[in-house]
């Protein structure tokens, strides 16, 4: 690294590469963990490229050493075919690179244009640089139809909006390449469908764009080439136009991986839950759920599907015995209670309901407490954990918990570990171990695979499947419409509190589905 | 109430409130940057105590001042290694610093100076003196049969000691600073979301440590002007719950420094009252001094009990920055 330059900015001067970037070697451990390991890559230069891999794959680690968080302990990096170090973040905006974070790196209470040159002011007073930013912002404005309020508040904006600030804040400090950490998992379906545009957008003014990503859907849609990791090793890098998504799920899972759940057909038997115009008002006093009426039978998957925050997070609540509400719910023909002293998870969980919350890290479990204590959470006061009178078992608690950890394949199988030390998707299998294993007569289970990777999905998705087929009764509450479409026997689509329609998995499609979840009913005739 | 009595109590309470003013701004400094600071009040004894020893020993207020400064970097120095470098809780760190001072001056000034624990009267060049702006009458005239807005100029807006108008001074300088200058967005920001101070390239720890010399700096001159300006040497454990005071002006104020003055000069006055009048016969029924002389920390209670509004502190203030992952 001796003729290493710090942050070469003299290189775009005349580019000798066509790579933009090429990491050649690099490997990263902290401690015994091996995050990266020999990793080489090369970025042609007005590309996107897509790297993909699992969750602790090494995807963050891999560009945290590129954005100076991290220094690699071996390898080297090129940045437009010279040699560049990059030991800290001003290094790599020196360098031309600019990267926008998972969770954006935005002062909430400041302004666009004050977000936009923090660390990038022209000299020690702010009037000229906030002059020279507002200029600079409305021609990137208009050339990436990246339109935003110089002067609104973040705090203000919506997460779309909050996105697009952090790619131009990229693109005030001279980005020439770009790198998006899981760009789309906070967007709605039309605002990720935007950024894609502003991505092509830049490819076509000659930028390179990185985009990390779980999704491979995104990956097919907008990439060129796509790179994939597997435990901290570079599997492949292949051209997009040449592969399909099964063929990149099975490099980054390293097995064949079903995408298309396999599903027998459903065989609905007797009536478990009836609900009749069911009610729920928020703090403020604003209704959330106007009136929800439905029913599912034995051995049937019910999917819910809507944008995020039509009331189907207030649909679980209620039914779980968390929010208050009014009307008629009838679990195995008893009315259970909806407010008071008795509306709560305990009694719920007595009438033979089983809830995976959507939001598992602060409804479904408790991040400092160890697997075992998780999975005894709700349960703690059954029969076969108590040792007397006053004493809990926890050593039978631990044994039940090894063999649910073996069950559900939850990695490392460590009962005694934090929950906030396993991965998401284990942190799930968590949730859905302690809930299905009780063998409810109904599950109510919301978003069951956010944050979690292709291989758990699948495994997840097995679970919910085999509960069915035990005759039991599901109610499948998901943004992702893929995973409504895969698995749901019947679908209501949820719109501003209220039921839009029902549709037959088999009979609809996602462009019916998607108006629906907009509030739009189909036209007469059409 | 005759005017004489009216501008003598403004005129003190513009004198009490500059040592509340000076760590009041100098908590602002600390709190935006996203470092709490419970340990103002051991600051501004520990000054207090440096500074009249100091100026004792040499005669010269200058180097008093000086050594009440040196003194209250000293501490700052302190907290910002326990909560910056070693992430330590703020508040403990903070107590500590609190208690460290008020030992420590007593243990000092009863060694040096024999005297229970405080310092020997300064003596005129030890002390501040006070300044008569152009135009006003001079402080030792009479207040008989003066005019008001002749009488606010010469008794409430002249013949204070320097550091009086240099902390009148600090609240517009310091409302530049904070939002006109490139320290001052940077200072907002990591006191916000460190995070996106550091990604954007810009050390956390520098930023912060500057803002924690800076709550140093002015504490040190708070406690100069306590014991060298409003006293004439140091008493132990006179700053009295001023540092506290100040922290609930400072969320009074919602940590922006033009409120900052406003509530400083509330808590002056109250002061001011308590000290100018005795018992307050108000016909029905007699309010003690001891009532009156309770009113700033009964009003200091309300207001750090979140009685007068909703005060949201910086984002990131009372932890420590850790990079994540």
């Amino acid at each position: 690294m001796a003729q290493a330059t710090t942050g070469g900015r003299q290189a775009t001067a005349a580019p000798l590469s066509p790579y933009a970037i090429e990491l050649k070697g690099i490997s990263k451990s902290f401690g015994p963990v091996r995050a990266n390991r020999d990793i080489n890559i090369a970025v042609p230069r007005g590309t996107i490229h897509g790297i993909i891999g699992e969750n602790g794959a090494g995807k963050s680690t891999l560009m945290s050493i590129l954005y100076g968080f991290y220094r690699a302990d071996a390898g080297t990096i090129l940045i437009n075919g010279h040699e560049t170090a990059i030991p800290d973040s001003q290094s790599a905006i020196r360098a031309g690179i600019g990267m926008v974070f998972q969770h954006f790196k935005l002062v909430q209470n400041f302004t666009v244009l004050e977000n936009v040159i923090l660390g990038a002011e022209d000299g020690a007073l702010l009037n000229t640089s906030l002059a020279r930013a507002r200029k600079v912002l409305g021609e990137l404005s208009r050339e990436y139809d990246l339109d935003v309020d110089p002067d609104a508040l973040v705090e203000d904006l919506s997460v779309g909006h909050q996105q697009r600030v952090e790619i131009l804040k990229a693109l005030y400090r001279q980005a020439d390449i770009l790198i998006l950490d899981e760009p789309t998992g906070v967007l709605t379906p039309e605002e990720a469908d935007h950024l894609f545009r502003i991505l092509q957008g830049l490819k076509d003014q000659g930028k390179t764009v990185i985009l990390i990503t779980h999704k491979l859907r995104e990956i097919m849609a907008v990439t060129d080439n796509v790179s994939v990791m597997r435990r901290g090793t570079m599997v492949g890098t292949v051209k997009t136009s040449q592969t399909s998504p099964e063929a990149l799920a099975e490099l980054m899972v390293g097995r064949k991986v079903l995408l298309e759940v396999e599903k027998k057909p459903a065989a609905p038997g007797r009536l478990v839950l009836d609900v009749r115009d069911l009610r729920v008002k928020d703090d403020a006093g604003v209704e959330r759920l106007k009136g929800i009426s439905l029913s599912i039978r034995a051995g049937e998957i019910l999917g819910i599907a809507g944008v995020a925050g039509n009331g189907q997070s207030e649909l679980l609540e209620a039914l779980g015995g968390i929010a208050d509400a009014t009307g008629h719910v009838v679990m195995n023909g008893v009315e259970l209670p909806l407010a008071g002293r008795r509306n709560n998870g305990q009694t719920r969980r007595a009438a033979g309901i089983s809830h995976v919350p959507e939001d598992r890290q602060s409804l479904g479990l408790i991040m400092d407490f160890t697997a075992w204590e998780n999975i005894g959470f709700g349960y703690h006061n059954a029969p076969e954990y108590q040792r007397n009178a006053l004493l809990m078992n926890n050593a039978a608690l631990r044994a039940d918990t090894e063999r649910k950890m073996a069950t559900f394949d939850v990695r490392p199988p460590i009962p005694t570990l934090a929950a906030k030390s396993f991965s998401g998707g284990n942190q799930q299998k968590i949730v859905v171990a302690r809930e299905i294993e009780r063998n409810p007569d109904l599950l109510l289970v919301g978003q069951p695979t956010r944050g979690v990777d292709i291989g758990a999905i699948e495994f997840i998705h097995k679970q919910i499947l085999g509960l069915r087929d035990a005759g039991k009764a599901i109610l499948l509450v998901s943004v992702e419409l893929d995973e409504i479409m895969g698995l749901a026997d019947r679908i209501l689509v949820m719109f501003d509190g209220r039921i839009m329609g029902e549709r037959d998995p088999e009979k609809t499609n996602e462009r019916e589905l998607g108006l629906l979840m907009a509030g739009i009913t189909e036209t007469k005739g059409a | 109430m005759e005017l004489a009595s009216f501008l003598q109590i403004l005129d003190s309470t513009v004198r009490l409130a500059t040592p509340l003013l000076f760590a009041c701004i100098a908590g602002l400094y600390s709190e935006r940057s996203g470092v709490f600071d419970i340990g103002l009040e051991g600051k501004m004894l520990v000054a207090a105590f440096a500074a009249a020893s100091a100026s004792y020993a040499t005669g010269n207020v200058w180097i008093g001042t000086a050594a009440g400064i040196g003194a209250a970097l000293l501490f700052a120095a302190i907290h910002g290694l326990a909560s910056i470098t070693f992430r330590g809780n703020q508040l403990i760190s903070g107590v500590a610093i609190n208690f460290l001072a008020s030992g420590l001056t007593v243990v000092l000034g009863s060694t040096w100076f024999k005297l229970g624990g405080q310092t020997p009267a300064l003596t005129d060049g030890a002390r501040f003196a006070d300044i008569t702006l152009p135009f006003a009458r001079p402080a030792t005239e009479s207040l008989s049969g003066v005019g008001f807005v002749s009488g606010f100029y010469s008794h409430v807006i002249s013949g204070h000691s320097i550091l009086v108008y240099v902390a009148l001074l600090l609240v517009p300088a310091t409302w530049w600073l904070l939002y006109r200058t490139r320290f001052g967005l940077r200072l907002r920001a990591v006191g916000e979301n460190p995070a996106a101070v550091d990604t954007a390239g810009v050390s956390v720890v520098a930023l912060r440590y500057s803002a924690v010399a800076i709550t140093g700096l002015l504490c040190g001159l708070a406690g100069a002007y306590m014991s060298m300006g409003l006293s004439a040497g140091f008493l132990r454990e006179m700053t009295a719950g001023r540092g506290y005071i100040a922290l609930a002006a400072l969320i009074f104020a919602k940590w922006r420094p033009w409120y900052a003055l406003a509530a400083c000069m509330l808590f002056g006055l109250l002061d001011a009252v308590a000290i100018r009048f005795q018992n307050i016969d108000i016909g029905l029924l007699v309010i003690p001094v001891q009532f009156t002389q309770a009113l700033p920390y009964i009003l200091t209670v309300i207001i750090l009990a979140g009685f007068v509004g909703k005060a949201i502190p910086p984002r990131a203030g009372g932890e420590p920055y850790v990079k994540e992952r």
